[in-house]
């Protein structure tokens, strides 16, 4: 047919042909979503190439700190599709005791610390003991946005869009020792610009550790940043640690030194109560604080004060990634 | 002669005291901590986590009612200012009120009203029993504090009775402390038990040297 019409759809397609824009916004979330492996493994291949050339992260920016550039993670599980934790919520709730232990403290008092100049010391059973500066730190490996769910052992939950690298791009660096069978963090504490430090709520400084095959694990991130910036101090500036299948405790801030060991460190909440707090702390739905359950969580800023709370799930959602490190552990012994 | 110049403050204060509005004012006061909680809830000034925020302010404000009810007795005593008694009542029956909302407020942003789950709760967690107790025992307070309940009982069982508020404040020191247990953080809770401390201490006094006499 010469004269063109609607009606065979050629000058303009059928409306049963056009793209909903629901679904053609989601477009991005989709591909995602097959990169991170909720597809079939094939499909997810292709769809991570398409993944991997995203542009930079595209989380907006509050605007409060210095950005960081940093491009989306295509590890498996790194980013959850989960909604995010509005940045007001995530800066300024936040357990910090060094600056105080009400959960506003660190946002009020948080401003003292001095962030520059800062090293980070690495010691003990490695081949290349060292002294990384902020700076060389910053560009040991390219910063990756990662969406994390946070869970505290408290019983609430975020969902943060941390900005680092994994772990296990620096513990290659210095070159642990056969004999180093864990990883101990030692975080600052400075009686000058840290008002809790005075108080003898736990052993300073605060210690955490863990396992050498939990830190190598990839999901282990060295973190700098979030939400397309620098950390706020409150969140742990300048470096801190996020282990996402572990309670947000062993996620240590404004690390100061990381030390390779033979034994087991012992830990600042282990120490201040080891019953209620034990050494591996991984999120587990199945095993109670001996004075809360810890089967729910509360999901700050999702929905208001009338939301149910959600289901915890085993290592927070990310037993598939992390579940063979602990294959044959009894995780109620070694809670 | 120390102890006349003690009453004598007390003689501006009778009139106040007995003003038709003193008691009114007294119980919008007691209303304010509520009607600030109510205005935080709906415009979302609570902060990050507003269940949390108001299950706590609930039973910090209990707990503040407490101090200030077992207050009366000996600031009555020893400012010879018998219209202080007045104000007793309504007092205690606040701390009621705060600690019926600090029930409503766990049982509904906690527990999401579940009762199977809220038993569960109490059965397993030492310090949701204990502070679920103290409820307990606050309800039958409650319940008997009308003049009729007093008539019904007798004076004297009516006090033995009401004797218990101390054990309520034993026991509410108890739950903060269990609470505040997981922060490692008792500074707080020292605060409260010497307010609480001295108020019962007062009243061990006064019975020993009253005993004696």
């Amino acid at each position: 047919m010469l004269i063109k019409t609607n009606r065979d759809g050629f000058c303009q397609p059928l409306a049963s042909e056009i793209t909903s824009q629901r679904v053609y916004e989601q477009r991005r979330t989709l591909v995602k979503l097959m990169a991170s492996g909720v597809a079939g493994a094939a499909l997810a291949a292709w769809a991570s190439r398409a993944a991997h050339a995203q542009e930079a992260s595209l989380t907006p920016r509050p605007g409060k700190q210095p950005a960081l550039p940093s491009v989306k993670s295509s590890l498996a599980g790194a980013i959850t599709m989960d909604k995010l934790t509005p940045y007001k919520d995530a800066s300024s709730y936040n357990n910090f005791y060094e600056f105080g232990t009400d959960k506003a403290d660190p946002a009020r008092h948080a401003h003292t610390l001095k962030t520059t100049p800062w090293t980070v010391e690495i010691e003990g059973l490695v081949k290349k003991p060292a002294q990384y500066a902020l700076e060389d730190l910053l560009k040991l490996s390219a910063q990756q946005e990662r969406i994390y769910r946070l869970r505290c052992v408290e019983g609430w939950s975020m969902v943060i869009p941390w900005i680092g690298y994994s772990l296990s791009e620096l513990i290659k660096k210095v070159e642990p020792l056969g004999s180093a069978k864990y990883v101990e963090f030692v975080t600052l504490a400075d009686p000058k610009t840290m008002p809790g430090v005075g108080s003898r709520v736990l052993d300073w400084p605060y210690v955490e550790a863990l396992r050498l095959d939990e830190a190598m694990h990839p999901l282990t991130l060295l973190s700098f940043g979030m939400y397309g910036e620098r950390l706020p101090n409150q969140n742990g500036a300048p470096v801190r640690l996020v282990v996402p299948w572990k309670y947000g405790f062993k996620s240590g801030k404004s690390l100061v030194k990381i030390r390779f060991t033979d034994k087991q460190p012992s830990t600042a909440w282990n120490k201040a109560a080891a019953n209620e707090y034990g050494f591996y702390s991984n999120v587990n739905p199945n095993v109670d604080h001996p004075r809360w359950s810890q089967a729910t969580e509360r999901r700050i800023g999702e929905d208001g004060l009338f939301a149910k709370k959600r289901k915890t799930l085993m290592f927070n959602g990310y037993e598939a990634q992390v579940g063979q490190l602990y294959a044959g552990m009894d995780l109620k012994k070694f809670f | 002669m120390s102890a006349l110049a003690s009453r004598r403050p007390a003689a501006w204060l009778r009139p106040l005291l007995r003003h038709r509005l003193a008691k009114p004012l007294v119980f919008g006061l007691s209303l304010l901590p509520f009607c600030w909680l109510l205005y935080g809830a709906i415009f979302d000034q609570l902060g990050a986590n507003p269940a949390e925020a108001l299950v706590r302010a609930t039973g910090d404000w209990t707990l503040r009612f407490l101090c200030l009810v077992l207050t009366v007795t000996p600031l009555r005593v020893i400012s010879n200012t018998p219209a202080l008694a007045s104000f007793r009542r309504m007092l205690g029956l606040f701390v009621y009120f705060y600690v019926a909302m600090h029930l409503l407020s766990y049982s509904w942003f906690d527990m999401g009203f579940d009762v199977t789950e809220i038993g569960r709760d109490i059965a397993k967690r030492p310090f949701i029993l204990v502070g679920f107790s103290a409820f307990v025992l606050l309800t039958a307070l409650a319940l008997t504090s009308f003049n009729r309940a007093i008539k019904t009982l007798g004076a004297k069982r009516w006090q033995r009775l009401h004797r218990l508020v101390y054990t309520v404040a034993g026991l509410a020191l108890l739950h903060f402390f269990w609470m505040r247990a997981g922060k490692n953080d008792f500074a707080e809770v020292l605060v409260y038990a010497l307010i609480l401390g001295s108020l019962l201490g007062w009243r061990l006094v006064n019975f020993i040297s009253k005993t004696r006499r």
